[in-house]
């Protein structure tokens, strides 16, 4: 029996699910391995009956949470696609503000009290709200690696995250490092799986796939400061897919 | 007296975001028919402010990871008028390129994945993997090419990698531009036997009219997509800087995406909307297409908006090999991007699949965002769709209920509405 697999988006910019799109004529070869029940950006057809659930996007309201979590009860596997749902990505830049003051700022003329559509909270991970089993990392994801994820779930294998930075696919690459290009580049903390493609096109690492479990910030820092680069500068960059609350 | 139909779709499929379509008769007359977007707002415009400038187009492409190119050089062009950098012709002829890419790959999916379903009878294009295997495999062949083209200018398709305020962060290859040119020209027959295969089943879009205005780019060179005025089918011509006084948005409650009205209770933009204004630009081969349909300016159907994408992926496949030719006969330099921090505000127009968007930047004079708007195609669009659906439900009564639900389905799709994007959402006044 292929496993039977569905596709559920939240806050983002469903670039994830296109890129699932864009794998082309791999699509075919993947529908050989499991067995797509629910895509609603591409199908009519829906069910409920699935083993694995691919979550795309930032949860934002409290109707989103709820959705959620009747997935998370349906699905055997659930899995976090793209940086919305596996650390907030871009949509985490919100929370630098309180809800209120994003609501005044945004909502100022409309009369939206009451209104459950715009009751949202701070961004969260989808691992904030159910527990999740793997991730797929990056904004967007990378084909190949979404590939390689889901047919070693299909076989009942657990698909492991490279455990070392950009870097070490940057130097594969033979590319000349960005910060000798007078650049910023976060590829020393960030999570590698992306074959460093930024850097491959002479444009830094923007972290878009997380840090490193253990990242070393300091080093990063020493960097940071042998280049010449300012803290505010450093933050923002850091911030732009990861934000958190405080400093590093 | 006929039963009371009551259609609610949840969550439309085979469109980008959520929306719903809620259809309702009492007593043989129409009493509810409603657009309603319910996506979770995120507040891009608020969130942009306190970026650095080189990093606007990287946040805002993803507001959208169909449109993220055109997104992308909103931006640019928005950070590139506020600080008065200016940028090569080698740029802009890439920059179009990156436009045209971008343009082929939401068409061919839209119309390939999403549109010929419909029209084949088919909930989607999975089953028709099996039953019009050929038909597929061409659509998959123009998506590929498109999302190759690119590749190529900006790094990857989703989210540009090498689009940068004044330029480029690297450049494709003279030799690589050589072998995209030969398949551009393959591209263009594998169209042409396309717009066979719809043409043959056109008789299943509805002809309804609805006259409405048309919104769009304009130029006096070529058919507008990277830059222009803004023009209207009811006449006019504006700058860029004027987009407030033609997209004056304002909020529905069934929606937390906001509507534009400009001349009448709404307008249309989009391949349709570009097609209308701008047909005498297209390219013959793009003509010949339109001709195929009988499709010519202005044309009031929004169901033809499908193939006015049709036509303009023709467009862009000439239009892409003829910058080739210019690029190459040019020869590719390496450019250096040097430019000022400058403080002032920007206004970046530009045409991307779904219609004209608008991003207005105000920057500070240490490079950093201060005030952002961003107003996005479908937003534009939702109370143009809103209209139709008022206009066509008393023709659908007494129409068995899945025909209504198809019909009202098929319009919002012919829209080709991209909702993420709609509800980037911010009410920002510039005073």
């Amino acid at each position: 029996m292929k496993p039977r697999v569905a596709f559920f988006d939240f806050a983002s910019c469903e670039g994830c699910q296109l890129q699932v799109v864009n794998l082309e004529e791999k699509i075919l070869d993947l529908i050989d391995v499991v067995e797509i029940v629910s895509f609603r950006e591409a199908m009519k057809e829906h069910s409920d009956d699935y083993d694995i659930a691919f979550i795309e996007g930032s949860i934002q309201r409290p109707m989103d949470e709820e959705r959620l979590k009747k997935i998370r009860k349906n699905a055997k596997i659930l899995v976090a696609l793209g940086a919305c749902a596996c650390i907030g990505g871009v949509n985490k830049l919100r929370n630098e503000w309180t809800v209120d003051q994003v609501k005044e700022e945004v909502y100022k003329d409309a009369d939206i009290e009451g209104n459950d559509l715009f009751d949202v909270f701070p961004t969260k991970a989808v691992d904030e709200v159910v527990d999740v089993d793997f991730y797929i990392p990056g904004c967007p994801i990378n084909r190949n690696e979404f590939v390689k994820i889901v047919s070693q779930i299909a076989i009942g294998r657990k698909p492991k995250l490279p455990s070392y930075p950009v870097c070490v696919e940057c130097k594969k690459n033979e590319n000349i490092c960005v910060f000798e290009l007078g650049k910023f580049c976060l590829g020393p903390v960030t999570r590698a799986g992306c074959d460093a493609i930024c850097p491959s096109f002479q444009d830094g690492c923007e972290g878009c796939r997380g840090f490193l479990d253990d990242p070393k910030m300091n080093c990063q820092k020493d960097v940071l400061r042998k280049y010449g680069i300012t803290l505010d500068e450093m933050m923002k960059r850091l911030n732009m897919f990861n934000y958190k609350k405080g400093v590093y | 007296m006929p039963e009371d139909v009551n259609i609610h779709v949840k969550h439309l499929t085979r469109v980008e975001g959520h929306g719903n379509i809620i259809f309702n008769t009492k007593n043989g007359k129409v009493s509810n028919v409603i657009w309603e977007v319910d996506e979770a707002p995120r507040f891009f415009e608020a969130f942009v402010r306190g970026k650095s400038y080189h990093q606007l187009s990287h946040i805002t492409s993803r507001i959208c990871g169909i449109c993220s190119i055109g997104h992308s050089l909103a931006s640019l062009r928005a950070t590139e008028a506020a600080m008065k950098v200016e940028i090569s012709e080698q740029t802009e002829l890439l920059r179009r390129l990156a436009l045209h890419g971008e343009n082929m790959q939401s068409h061919s999916l839209h119309v390939g994945y999403l549109v010929a379903p419909d029209l084949l009878g088919a909930p989607s294009v999975v089953p028709l993997v099996k039953t019009h295997r050929e038909a597929v495999v061409k659509i998959v062949r123009l998506h590929k090419l498109a999302n190759y083209l690119s590749d190529l200018t900006c790094g990857r398709t989703i989210h540009p990698i090498t689009l940068e305020v004044g330029g480029f962060t690297a450049i494709p290859t003279e030799k690589q531009l050589v072998e995209v040119r030969k398949q551009l020209v393959q591209g263009m027959e594998v169209t042409g036997e396309v717009a066979g295969i719809v043409l043959a089943n056109a008789d299943k879009l509805p002809d309804f009219q609805r006259e409405t205005e048309f919104i769009g780019l304009t130029n006096d060179d070529h058919y507008a997509y990277y830059k222009g005025d803004i023009a209207s089918t009811d006449g006019g011509r504006w700058p860029p800087e004027d987009y407030l006084k033609i997209a004056n948005e304002y909020v529905v409650p069934q929606s937390t995406a906001k509507h534009s009205k400009h001349n009448r209770d709404s307008y249309m933009v989009g391949a349709l909307a570009r097609l209308n204004l701008n047909y005498r630009h297209l390219t013959d081969e793009a003509k010949a297409v339109a001709e195929m349909f009988g499709l010519k300016p202005v044309c009031h159907n929004p169901y033809m908006n499908s193939v006015a994408q049709l036509v303009e992926i023709m467009d862009s496949l000439v239009d892409s090999t003829k910058i080739i030719n210019e690029l190459l006969s040019r020869g590719l330099k390496e450019e250096k991007n040097e430019m000022e921090i400058r403080a002032g505000r920007g206004v970046g127009a530009v045409e991307v699949p779904r219609g004209i968007l608008f991003h207005d930047y105000t920057i500070d004079k240490l490079g950093n965002c201060i005030k952002a708007n961003c107003i996005i195609p479908t937003n534009q669009n939702h109370g143009n769709i809103q209209k139709d659906m008022e206009a066509i439900a008393p023709t659908l009564l007494g129409k068995p209920e899945k025909e209504i639900e198809l019909t009202l389905e098929m319009l919002v799709r012919a829209y080709d509405p991209c909702i993420s994007c709609s509800t980037h959402y911010l009410n920002v006044k510039f005073k």
